[in-house]
């Protein structure tokens, strides 16, 4: 379907980013299918034909605000029944650490309907097709992760509807994710630092002496003594020269002492990128970590600086929360060499003195150093200085559940029981949803 | 929201001149408006219907994929709802060719809503009208009772794929039965039977006492028959009510039953929460059709629109901005379902089969292909065949009746199939079968069914609501069953069960096939799965789920 270009799909505003994906090669000789479309019900004249685009506004417009959506779902719960609301899709921090995460309520109508990922025969699978080639030829090829400018999921003209977004910067997000989903408040910042640093500047201002005459300050007091002493008559042109200067009217510039706030914590984000990761495991991995992102940057207030490391067999830090996000590779998984960068960084920016540091690292479970003999020793070394471990396991749904390499050697070290305060594991399905990723959140950061 | 313009009205007016030249029909009546970016803001959530009562899912994002279109059996982009008169939405700025495009497709879709008969429940009402009025109560309603009318929409909504849309059908097209009303036959067979238990003779003076008053009074015998009963048992009319009004029970309806049967709405403090169910049992309804009828009723509208534009005088010299505007809408695309392409090449296969009398027993008879791709009879009933089609069938039987081998060959159809190439991460499509009976079953799979629940008559009663899923292949969404039982509970005031087939193991197999890149998959029938499945009982009470195997 050639959809003409007024057709495509309104995109939600903030997505420019520069750095696109690198598309696939291609094999020559196919074609490239963006989107397939199987469902009959996607099609609307209106769009379709009539080539008009979906609605573009906020869902503002109808609701008065996010927070009084989410005191309705509250009430809910007072009236015994769960809550709707989920704060869904959350669109990762803009570029050059702007801390926007695009909060999308959403939530969904629960009916008596048949499981559409269910496929118990082949008979009726598949998708409709049209064209040459012959049985078993391949016709065409698709990227698995939707290009830049194209939606996934969907209709043609975007019968589905743009999400009605909202923007939302991550420190309110953290707030909604203490508040109405109640995260425990961190009672216990780690240890007692000092959290400021003192800097000297002539930001103070003094009359009479000082290091430095602020001229506009000063001509201000003159004119204010003058008007005082009766000397200006304002029906008359003003004489300068004619006004008397007193002592004190002079205001100097003179060295002080200046709080300086610095950041509070810092958060390693780890993430495994390997092969097996794409996907689902990653959705939720990265989903939990920007709420885990949100909900300390609301607790310090915004004072929180975080680190991006990604790592397979081998492991390097990323500047951004997009190229964290986007990422993968195909190859093994080495989980210990992730650790060892944090400790490295750690060590040689001398963290551990002036900050909290947190460590949250997700993963499917895969690790070739299936004992865990390089990884324990490194958790070790960190657990010496970081306010906590969180480690995440976002297992692949082929695997028996519980049986993953990390969770198999991090049990069996027995840190989790010994270090309950320091380090702490969740793992969940590939196809956790919200309210099970926000749950993970807590058995992370509880206390 | 404003009327077109006089001018292009005049072309509307004249399309549906020629349409009617060709045999279409509809009513003479039909409302045009041109819709802004900020209508269109307000009416997509509602479906298109611009007097839908309010609720405030419809102004939240509603979570994307999972069943959606089993969810929302409605596109919110319909450019025409089918209400009386008939209302349809357009762009403000389409220039007069494409209007004149449009507009015949506008006609199919109310043409296609007046006479196809799986609509026939809706051909009394303006929709519109009485959602207007719905909303006003709704409206009322959460005035007085606040955010409790939401939790009852609510929770009627997730029940709102569970009316008896078929049995509703029935009715209609059923002959009016030609037997006593219902309230004599409840009196006789009921009443005077089970409840006062009188004695024969007493019950033939009844008989005698009502003929004579039906046979001395035609026009008001039987209320004339009533009076005295109902004074001397007040209690008459109420129970007849409670029966179901004399309806029989089938316990295919989940929103109805709990309209007549639940004491808990049956309440008076509780009484308004029916009006709630009926108005949204009343929406379901009238979506019903359209979900079940969408490859043909798109398929019938761009057949016309094609067939009436190209012969329309008016639009000399567009031919070309036609014909790029409509290959986009009918074109069948590489990979993907369009259902204006399938249905309208479908309309035109049935044509010309017809034409050739290839609907008889002597072509079906006939298995020699080369006498097959000869057999033509002139017949020439194409047309009226066409017309036959889109009165009496709905998606289902047109797909299951009309696609086949020759159909999927002469369109180059193929059932498409997809395979993970993880080195490059990109999905290879490759063409699984060309078969009528591969491509046959993928489109049914896509078609709109939602599962069948019934009630069990016999062991619901005072104390559970007991609802049976019949099991067809595919399970229920788990997740949804807790939300969804929770609240039938409300609604039904005591516990409700559900029982249901769920997987209890699968058997994997043993190992994924390597693909070559470049090379399709080989076909691996013995790696299917293994299923097997067990009978389980929900059981919802006090709003706690448990579950338990039958």
């Amino acid at each position: 379907m050639s959809a003409r270009d007024h057709e495509k799909p309104a995109r939600p505003g903030d997505h420019k980013v520069p750095e696109a994906p690198a598309a696939p090669d291609y094999t020559p000789g196919v074609d490239i299918i963006h989107q397939v479309w199987n469902t009959p019900y996607v099609y609307g004249d209106l769009t379709f034909i009539q080539a008009m685009g979906t609605p573009r506004g906020a869902y503002t417009a109808r609701i008065g605000s996010l927070d009084e959506l989410m005191e309705l779902d509250k009430k809910r719960e007072e009236d015994g029944f769960p809550r709707k609301i989920r704060i869904g899709k959350l669109v990762k921090p803009g570029r050059g650490g702007h801390q926007k995460v695009i909060v999308v309520p959403t939530t969904v109508e629960e009916k008596f309907v048949h499981d559409p990922n269910f496929k118990q025969d082949e008979e009726g699978g598949g998708a409709g097709g049209s064209g040459d080639g012959a049985e078993g030829e391949v016709i065409g090829e698709q990227p698995v992760r939707p290009q830049e400018g194209e939606g996934e999921g969907t209709g043609p003209g975007q019968g589905e509807g743009g999400p009605h977004e909202m923007e939302s910067n991550a420190y309110d997000l953290g707030k909604i994710l203490t508040e109405q989903f109640s995260l425990p408040n961190l009672r216990d910042k780690g240890k007692k630092r000092s959290l400021t640093k003192y800097t000297y500047d002539l930001t103070d201002r003094n009359r009479g002496f000082g290091q430095l005459l602020d001229k506009k300050a000063t001509l201000r007091q003159v004119v204010e003594t003058n008007i005082n002493l009766g000397r200006i008559d304002p029906a008359r042109d003003i004489d300068t020269s004619e006004f008397l200067v007193a002592p004190r009217d002079r205001i100097y510039r003179i060295l002080s002492r200046e709080k300086d706030f610095e950041s509070q914590a810092v958060v390693f984000f780890l993430r495994d990128y390997s092969g097996s990761m794409s996907g689902k495991p990653t959705e939720v991995v990265v989903s939990q970590h920007v709420m885990i992102y949100s909900w300390i940057l609301y607790q310090y207030a915004g004072q929180v600086e975080s680190r991006f490391i990604l790592h397979d067999t081998e492991a390097k830090e990323v500047d951004d929360f997009y190229t964290y996000y986007n990422s993968r590779v195909a190859g093994g998984t080495k989980v210990a060499t992730a650790f060892r960068l944090v400790n490295e960084i750690v060590q040689q920016e001398n963290l551990a003195r002036d900050y909290n540091i947190y460590v949250f690292h997700g993963t499917d479970g895969d690790d070739w150093d299936t004992e865990g003999k390089e990884s324990i020793p490194e958790i070790e070394q960190m657990m010496t200085y970081a306010a906590r471990i969180g480690v995440t396991i976002a297992e692949n749904s082929y695997g028996t559940p519980g049986e993953t390499e990390v969770e198999k050697y991090l049990k069996g070290s027995g840190l989790l029981e010994k270090k309950k305060n320091l380090i702490r594991l969740d793992v969940m399905s590939e196809s956790a949803e919200e309210p099970r990723i926000i749950q993970g959140i807590k058995n992370l950061i509880s206390e | 929201m404003q009327l077109i313009d006089q001018h292009t009205k005049a072309i509307m007016e004249g399309c549906k001149e020629r349409a009617r030249d060709v045999g279409l029909s509809f009513d003479d009546e039909s409302l045009e408006y041109v819709v802004t970016n900020r209508d269109m803001l307000e009416l997509s959530p509602k479906v298109m219907i611009p007097t839908m009562y309010d609720y405030w899912v419809h102004d939240v994002e509603v979570l994307q994929g999972k069943g959606k279109y089993e969810l929302y059996p409605s596109n919110p982009f319909e450019t025409v709802i089918n209400t009386r008169p008939a209302i349809s939405f357009y762009n403000d700025n389409n220039p007069d060719w494409l209007n004149v495009m449009i507009f015949y497709h506008v006609i199919g879709h109310i043409d296609f809503f007046q006479n196809n008969l799986y609509f026939k429940h809706t051909w009394d009402d303006d929709f519109a009208g009485q959602a207007l009025a719905d909303k006003r109560t709704i409206a009322r309603l959460r005035s007085e009772k606040g955010r409790w009318v939401d939790y009852v929409i609510e929770f009627a909504r997730s029940l709102d794929n569970q009316v008896d849309y078929h049995g509703v059908l029935a009715d209609q097209h059923r002959p009016a039965r030609n037997s006593l009303p219902a309230r004599v036959d409840y009196y006789f067979d009921v009443f005077l039977q089970d409840e006062q238990q009188v004695r024969v003779n007493e019950y033939v003076q009844e008989i005698e006492r009502y003929n004579k008053c039906v046979r001395e009074n035609p026009q008001g015998g039987e209320d004339e028959f009533f009076q005295p009963i109902l004074n001397q048992h007040p209690e008459f009319a109420a129970m007849f009510e409670k029966e179901g009004g004399g309806r029989r029970e089938r316990g295919r309806d989940l929103l109805q039953f709990l309209i007549d049967h639940s004491d808990f709405l049956d309440r008076d403090e509780n009484k308004w929460m029916k009006t709630i169910l009926q108005i949204v049992r009343k929406t379901s309804l009238y979506f019903q059709p359209q979900i079940r009828t969408k490859i043909m009723n798109e398929g019938w509208a761009s057949y016309w629109h094609e067939t009436l534009f190209m012969r329309d005088d008016r639009i000399g010299g567009h031919e070309v901005d036609f014909a790029r505007v409509n290959s986009a809408v009918t074109s069948m695309p590489r990979v993907g379902l369009n259902p204006y392409a399938l249905g309208m090449r479908l309309f035109y296969f049935i044509e010309e089969a017809a034409d050739k009398g290839r609907y008889s027993q002597q072509f079906l008879s006939l298995l020699d292909r080369d006498q097959r791709r000869k057999f033509d009879q002139g017949t020439g009933t194409g047309q009226d065949f066409i017309f036959a089609v889109r009165e009496n069938l709905n998606d289902f039987l047109f797909v299951n009746n009309f696609i086949e081998q020759d159909f999927v060959t002469r369109n180059k159809l193929f059932v498409a199939d997809k395979v993970l190439d993880e080195q490059r991460m990109v999905w290879q499509w490759y063409v699984k079968s060309r078969s009528a009976d591969d491509y046959k079953a993928m489109v049914k799979e896509q078609l709109y069914h939602p599962p069948h629940i019934t009630i069990d008559l016999d062991q619901t009663g005072n104390d559970a609501l007991f609802l049976v899923h019949h099991f067809e292949g595919k399970p229920l969404v788990k997740e949804f069953i807790h939300n969804t039982l929770l609240g039938t509970e409300f609604l039904w005031g005591r516990k409700v069960m559900l029982e249901t087939t769920e997987v209890k193991s699968i058997k994997k197999p043993d190992a994924q096939q390597p693909v070559l890149p470049g090379m399709g998959p080989i076909p691996d029938h013995e790696a299917e799965p293994e299923i097997e499945w067990q009978r389980v009982r929900y059981t919802m009470k006090d709003r706690k789920l448990s579950k338990g195997l039958v």
